[in-house]
């Protein structure tokens, strides 16, 4: 199959095959992270710019690691130690940095279509890594491919995501690839944090915590994205831990193997009760490794690597 | 100076008008119309196949000067109005410094004067550097030249100063117009709440905002037994609410925009920020009811809410871009297709760009009768063009309508006896 994206900029974009592409190669290139010297030539030569305008842990470090593992030389540039602090617009930092010999760049930007308008603006390669509350396309990958491997299929699930579902870009890149793999998505949290209906991009929203648990497959938990909000959209944070959070009772309404999901940074005690730390259900640090490997693939799809 | 306007199609809806004829302009002013005139000392204007209507009044638009003199001046303003037929325009107090001091609406008027194009009426802020806290003074500002009141896009929040503000308009007999937004609903937005907002991951500006400050003036209005014009309005429900005050007799006038009878929220689509207007392009059931309003006369008037930025506002990501499209020349066109499609007919056309701006505002123009201010708009209504950036006479570019191909065009904009732009040789 021919992969002819310059792009990852949204799940929208993509077709079930091109997603089932992407999720085959990753499962291929996972394995070289477990070798000894995990380390390739594929994308020697070539050059990545990180460009991360919100802070980052796992998606950063994560693409990082992903070029480092193919022998791509990368930029990380972020927004305090750059001269966006001096009043550069970001079409110029990345015209800038690609007239440097930049062959990609990955944009992590607090602006909903910030990475789309470099991609048409710009005239280079352009990985979406979390766009405002719009998407974050590779995090929705790395989930898919996790349920995948613990799953088997995607086909036929129920996924039921809990939290600020209005304000994540992660549940709105989830809620577009699960349900074009074939899976039935549905949301719960603070009515205040849930879209309508009709703009829930299909998903099923439920004002009950429990009609959304219920023998679910896969549980997705977010963190409340109070950055984005504004003003208070909900009490307190006890009491959003006592209504909304997720402990082990509200999770055996799930099935009994069921998978335990968070994209990170978790906020224990708010959204997910510690007691749930080591459950055997949770892949959260599974979802981290295949963020790497996720990574890899597209980075090896949109550069074109000779191997 | 005569001029004769030979053998076009006058269509004049405040007489009810509309028969090929010819027209004499004459010291300024209309001086005769009828089948066949013979001028000997007249300059001719051949109009065969044109249509020949009072010229085109803009109660909707943003000059720029002073204070953002890159984006439009009002010489350039100006020629921009009279490329798209209007011979006159009403300009919103939102400079920098705003419009809130006879001193600024001198310079405007001054600044106006030397572009010597279209007329331009300026609007003064309703409260002192629109902060919405004291009221302006309406008086020193109607004597220097303003012909209304308004705080355009930063609209008076606290609806017991509206309330003073319409009954304080009463002793200078000043119209009050309003943006009407509940900013508590809408702030921090960028696009339609609904479609748009869920498909660009970005806050929406949901059509309640507009309809629940709507009905604000609405009632306002009647408290204060005071006219109150609705700019830009772009909602099914703005449009219900002002539909039961017009049966109520409330006093209540409205305009729309091209764009909120051409466009729906679908041109936001891949974050096109020259299509980032406030407020914002709507659902096609928005679209709708505001082509049904103008054609029951719910809406008055189609204004345009020239709003120009340059790339600096536009050239960016999407929440950061400013809102505003440039109007001015394509609103002839656009609305030609209304009459095309038949939901309205070409004298109504005439009467929404003309004849009913001029009554609102109590502007002298919107008429052909005799004796009347000598400002025509003469368009070929079948002629095609391309809206391309170097068409367009504006400095500003940021349309949504670029690319579009579109049918009609200003032949001669004809400001006091003069014609003040002509596209074809004479």
């Amino acid at each position: 199959m021919d992969f002819h994206h310059r792009h990852i900029l949204d799940i929208s974009a993509l077709t079930p095959e091109d997603i089932s592409y992407i999720l085959k190669t990753a499962a291929n290139l996972k394995e070289i992270l477990s070798r000894p010297i995990p380390k390739v030539p594929t994308l020697r030569g070539k050059l990545i710019a990180h460009l991360f305008f919100e802070p980052s842990t796992r998606t950063r470090l994560s693409f990082e690691k992903a070029a480092k593992t193919l022998s791509a030389d990368v930029f990380n540039l972020t927004a305090r130690m750059s001269s966006v602090e001096k009043g550069e617009t970001l079409l110029d930092t990345v015209l800038n940095v690609k007239a440097m010999g930049a062959d990609l760049f990955v944009i992590r930007h607090p602006m909903a279509g910030a990475p789309h308008f470099i991609a048409r603006t710009a005239h280079t390669r352009v990985i979406n890594a979390g766009d405002g509350f719009h998407a974050h396309p590779t995090q929705a990958l790395l989930d898919m491919l996790t349920v995948r491997e613990k799953k088997g299929t995607l086909s036929g699930l129920k996924v039921a995501i809990i939290g600020d579902i209005r304000h994540s870009r992660v549940a709105h890149s989830n809620i577009c690839g699960f349900r074009k793999m074939g899976s039935e998505v549905f949301v719960s949290g603070p009515a205040t944090m849930l879209p309508p209906e009709k703009e829930a991009l299909g998903a099923r929203v439920c004002y009950r915590l429990e009609e959304a648990l219920r023998d679910a497959d896969v549980v997705m938990a977010l963190r409340v994205q109070k950055e984005r909000h504004g003003r208070q959209l909900f009490p307190s944070l006890r009491e959003y831990a006592r209504e909304f959070g997720l402990n082990a009772e509200r999770l055996a309404l799930a099935k009994d193997d069921c998978l335990l999901m968070h994209p990170g940074p978790i906020n224990w005690g708010v959204e997910l009760h510690p007691e749930l730390e080591n459950d055997p259900r949770s892949v959260i640090l599974e979802q981290v490794t295949n963020g790497v490997a996720v990574r890899m693939a597209l980075l090896v799809l949109l550069l074109g690597g000779s191997s | 100076m005569k001029i004769l306007l030979k053998g076009g199609r006058i269509i004049d809806p405040s007489q009810e008008f509309d028969q090929v004829a010819d027209l004499l302009l004459e010291e300024g002013k209309v001086a005769a119309c009828a089948p066949h005139l013979e001028i000997e000392d007249a300059q001719i204007l051949p109009c065969q196949g044109l249509i020949v209507c009072p010229g085109f009044i803009d109660l909707h638009v943003h000059f720029r000067e002073p204070g953002e003199e890159w984006k439009e001046t009002i010489a350039s303003g100006s020629l921009a109005a009279v490329a798209g037929g209007f011979t006159a325009v009403v300009c919103m107090p939102n400079t920098k410094p705003p419009n809130d001091n006879a001193e600024v609406t001198r310079y405007i008027l001054k600044k106006a004067a030397e572009a010597g194009l279209c007329r331009v009426y300026p609007v003064a802020c309703i409260t002192k550097g629109q902060r919405g806290e004291e009221l302006t003074e309406f008086g020193e500002l109607k004597e220097a030249g303003a012909v209304a009141v308004s705080d355009d896009g930063r609209p008076v929040p606290d609806a017991f100063l509206m309330r003073l503000a319409l009954e304080y308009a009463k002793n200078f007999d000043l119209p009050v117009i309003s943006h009407a937004e509940e900013l508590s609903l809408s702030s921090g937005g960028h696009v339609n709440e609904g479609l748009a907002s869920a498909k660009l991951g970005l806050r929406g500006i949901p059509p309640q905002a507009e309809a629940i400050a709507i009905f604000r003036e609405v009632m306002l209005a009647e408290l204060t037994n005071s006219p109150i014009h609705i700019a830009h309005v772009s909602t099914k429900a703005g449009v219900e609410i002002i539909r039961q005050a017009k049966e109520k007799g409330l006093k209540v006038t409205a305009e729309t925009a091209p764009h909120y009878f051409t466009l729906t929220e679908e041109a936001t689509f891949g974050y096109h920020t020259n299509a980032k207007v406030n407020p914002p392009l709507r659902s096609e059931e928005d679209r709708q009811a505001i082509e049904e309003a103008l054609a029951d006369g719910t809406i008055d008037v189609i204004a345009t809410d020239h709003a120009p930025h340059s790339p600096l506002e536009k050239v960016c990501e999407f929440e950061r871009a400013a809102f505003g499209l440039v109007g001015l020349e394509t609103a002839l066109s656009l609305t030609l297709r209304l009459v095309e499609r038949g939901s309205i007919s070409l004298p109504k056309m005439i009467e929404l760009l003309s004849c009913a701006p001029a009554r609102i505002l109590k502007l002298p123009g919107g008429s052909l009768r005799e004796g009347s201010l000598a400002d025509v708009t003469v368009f070929d209504p079948e002629a095609r063009w391309i809206v391309t950036e170097e068409e367009l006479n504006s400095k500003s570019k940021n349309s949504p309508f670029l690319g579009w191909e579109l049918k009609g065009r200003v032949i001669y904009s004809i400001v006091s006896g003069k014609v003040v732009f002509s596209r074809r040789e004479f």
